[in-house]
C-alpha cells in the first residue's frame, strides 16, 4: 500500500502544477477560460489532499467537521450568490471585495493560532520565533489587504469620496506614525508576546490610510497590488500552519500579482510609487487647473444633426467609456452599429487600455452585448487611423480622449496615452452634462471646433439616434 | 532538513515561478487575470481547514477557524465563478465566429 505521505505529496505536486498552468493560461485569450477551471480544480484537489492527509494521520473530530461544514456552506453560498448576481459593470469592486475576504481569512487564522496555540502533531514548527514572525506578517498583510480592499470597493461603488485632508502632506505623517505603531506592536509581540490587538488595529488603519487618498482612476492598480498582498498573507499563513502547498500558492499569487500590477501601471503610464504616494491626480493641479477650467467654445447639436453626419460617413469609430456601461447602453449601441454596418459604414471601437474602470473591463462589457471581438481595436492600433475617420462617437468616455495629455505640459494628465480622436473630421461627444471626468480635469476636446456635444443619457441618445438613422434609410438594405 | 529550511526554499521557488508565469498580458485580460489570481489567493482555505482540524475542543478557535473558512471560500468560489463569467463572454464570441467562417 502507498504511504500516506507519498499520496499527499503527489496530490500537492499535481495541485501546484495545475495552479501554475492555470496562472500561465489565464494570460492568453485562447486558453483563459480553461485555465481558470484548471486553477479551480487545483484548489479543490488541494483541499481533498488535506482531508486525505489528516484522515490518515490523525482523526478529524465531529466537532471540527460541523464547524467546517457550517463555515464552508455560508461562505460558499454567499460566494455563489455574489458571483451570479453582481452586474458586469461592478466587476472591479467585486474583485476587491473577494480579495479583502481572502486577506481576512489569513488574518483570522494567524490570530487564532496566536491566541490559542495549537498542539501541532505531525507537521510541527520547531522554531517559536519563526512562527511568531509568520503570525506577525500574516496579520499585518492580511489586515492591510482587508481594510484596503474594502476602501477600494467603497470608492469604486461611489460610497466613499476622497476626504480633503487626505490630500495634504499631513497624511504621510499619519501613515508613518501608524507604521511605527505597527513596528512597535510587532516587536513587543516578538519579545514579550503581547501587543497582538494593537498590531491588528494599527494594520487595519494603515490599509485605510494608504488607500483612502488614492483617486478612483488609480484604483485598479491598487486592487491588483492588494491582490498580490493577499498572496503574501496566504504564504505567511502557510508558514503558520505548516503547509508547503499554501506557501507555494501564496508566493505564486504574490509574485504574479506584482508583475500584473507593473503591467497595469505601464498601461496607464503611471509609476507604482506615484500611485501609492502621489494622492489623486487632480490634487497636484488645483492651482493651475483652476485658471483654465472654463469652456469657451462649446458646440452642442441635436441627435438629428448627428444622424445626418453619420449617414454621410464612411468610417465611424466608437469610443466607449464607463458612462456607456453605467447607462447600460451597450445593447442599444450594438443595434445602432448594426444599422450602420448594414449600410456599408465601416465601424470599429477604440478601446483605451483603461476604458471602463479597469484594464480589459470594457472588452468584457462590449462582448456581453455581442459586439464582434475583431472590431475592438486597441489604442496603438487605432490611433494612426483617426485622421482618416469621418465620425467619432465618444460615449461616456472623457479623460481618455483629452488632448491635454499630449499638448499641455502643465496638465496633470500630461504623458498619459490617449486616443487621438481630435484628428478625426467630426467628433460627437454624447454626455449627460458638462461635468468633468473621473480625474476632475477639464477636457480640451470639448472646446475644439470639430467637436459637437450631444447632451443626454447615453442609452436615450442612442435610442433616438437609431430612430433618426432608420428614418434616413440607414440600416435598410438598399 | 527542518520544516523551516524546506519552507523557505519552497517560498523562494514559488515566488520565482510566479514572476516567470506572467510575461506579456494583453490588456483585455487584465481584469480576468486579476480576478483569477485573486481566486487562487483564496488557497488560504487550506490554512483555515488545518486550523479547524487541529483545533480539537477549543470552542473559540473553532469559531475563528470557521469564520476564516467562510471568508476564504467566499473568495475562492466567488472568484472563480466571476472570472468564468467574464471569460465566458470572450469564448462565446469565438464560437460564433467559428461557426460562421
Amino acid at each position: 500500500m502507498l504511504n500516506p505521505e507519498i499520496i499527499k505529496y503527489l496530490i500537492d505536486l499535481t495541485a501546484v502544477l495545475l495552479l501554475s498552468l492555470g496562472i500561465k493560461g489565464l494570460s492568453k485569450v485562447r486558453t483563459a477560460r480553461q485555465a481558470n477551471k484548471l486553477a479551480g480544480i487545483a484548489i479543490a484537489l488541494a483541499v481533498v489532499g488535506l482531508f486525505i492527509d489528516s484522515y490518515l494521520s490523525s482523526d478529524i473530530s465531529i466537532k471540527s467537521l460541523i464547524w467546517i461544514i457550517s463555515g464552508a456552506t455560508i461562505g460558499g453560498f454567499l460566494g455563489i450568490l455574489t458571483a451570479k448576481k453582481v452586474p458586469m459593470t461592478a466587476m472591479p469592486e467585486t474583485v476587491a471585495l473577494f480579495n479583502g475576504c481572502g486577506g481576512m481569512s489569513s488574518l483570522l487564522v494567524a490570530l487564532g493560532v496566536s491566541i490559542y496555540p495549537i498542539s501541532s502533531n505531525g507537521v510541527s514548527i520547531t522554531n517559536g520565533l519563526v512562527e511568531t514572525i509568520s503570525i506577525v506578517i500574516s496579520i499585518f498583510v492580511g489586515a492591510i489587504t482587508f481594510s484596503g480592499s474594502i476602501i477600494a470597493m467603497a470608492k469604486l461603488q461611489g460610497w466613499l469620496s476622497t476626504p480633503n485632508w487626505t490630500q495634504s502632506k499631513f497624511r504621510h505623517l499619519v501613515n508613518i506614525s501608524i507604521v511605527i505603531t505597527c513596528l512597535v506592536a510587532s516587536l513587543s509581540l516578538l519579545t514579550q508576546n503581547n501587543g497582538l490587538f494593537l498590531l491588528v488595529i494599527a494594520a487595519f488603519l494603515l490599509g485605510i490610510g494608504v488607500t483612502l487618498p488614492i483617486g478612483g482612476a488609480d484604483m485598479p492598480v491598487v486592487i491588483s497590488l492588494l491582490n498580490s498582498y493577499s498572496g503574501v498573507a496566504a504564504a505567511a499563513a502557510g508558514f503558520v500552519v505548516g503547509s508547503q502547498l499554501l506557501i507555494v500558492g501564496g508566493a505564486m499569487v504574490g509574485a504574479a500579482g506584482l508583475i500584473l500590477t507593473q503591467v497595469m501601471c505601464k498601461g496607464m503610464n503611471r509609476s507604482l510609487v506615484s500611485v501609492l504616494f502621489g494622492g489623486m491626480i487632480s490634487s497636484s493641479s488645483n492651482s493651475k487647473g483652476a485658471v483654465k477650467s472654463e469652456y469657451t467654445n462649446i458646440t452642442s447639436c441635436s441627435v438629428e444633426e448627428c444622424a445626418l453626419t453619420i449617414e454621410a460617413a464612411e468610417r465611424v469609430v466608437i469610443v466607449p467609456g464607463y458612462g456607456l456601461a453605467v447607462a447600460q447602453a451597450q445593447h442599444t449601441l450594438r443595434e445602432v452599429t448594426r444599422a450602420m454596418e448594414s449600410s456599408g459604414i465601416n465601424v470599429s471601437y477604440a478601446i483605451h487600455p483603461v476604458a471602463g474602470r479597469m484594464p480589459g473591463h470594457m472588452n468584457v462589457l462590449l462582448a456581453e452585448a455581442d459586439i464582434p471581438y475583431e472590431q475592438l481595436k486597441e489604442m496603438d492600433v487605432i490611433n494612426p487611423d483617426f485622421p482618416a475617420t469621418d465620425v467619432v462617437l465618444v460615449l461616456g468616455a472623457n479623460d481618455v480622449v483629452n488632448p491635454q495629455a499630449k499638448n499641455d505640459v502643465d496638465s496633470p494628465l500630461y504623458g498619459m496615452p490617449v486616443l487621438d480622436v481630435y484628428e478625426a473630421r467630426t467628433v460627437f461627444v454624447i454626455k449627460r452634462g458638462m461635468s468633468a471626468g473621473y480625474s476632475g480635469i477639464k477636457n480640451d476636446l470639448f472646446d475644439l471646433p470639430n467637436t459637437s456635444m450631444v447632451f443626454g443619457d447615453a442609452k436615450k441618445v442612442l435610442g433616438d439616434l437609431l430612430v433618426e438613422l432608420k428614418e434616413l434609410g440607414v440600416g435598410r438594405k438598399s | 532538513m527542518s520544516f523551516i529550511t524546506e519552507a523557505l526554499w519552497v517560498l523562494l521557488l514559488g515566488s520565482l515561478l510566479g514572476l516567470e508565469l506572467i510575461g506579456k498580458v494583453p490588456p483585455t485580460l487584465h481584469t480576468p487575470l486579476m480576478s483569477g489570481a485573486n481566486a487562487i489567493s483564496g488557497i488560504t482555505v487550506l490554512a483555515a481547514l488545518t486550523l479547524l482540524i487541529k483545533a480539537g475542543d477549543q470552542g473559540p478557535l473553532l469559531l475563528i477557524g470557521s469564520c476564516a473558512l467562510g471568508f476564504a471560500l467566499f473568495n475562492v468560489i466567488g472568484g472563480f465563478l466571476v472570472t468564468d463569467r467574464m471569460l465566458a463572454m470572450f469564448s462565446r464570441k469565438k464560437n460564433k465566429n467559428g461557426g460562421r467562417g
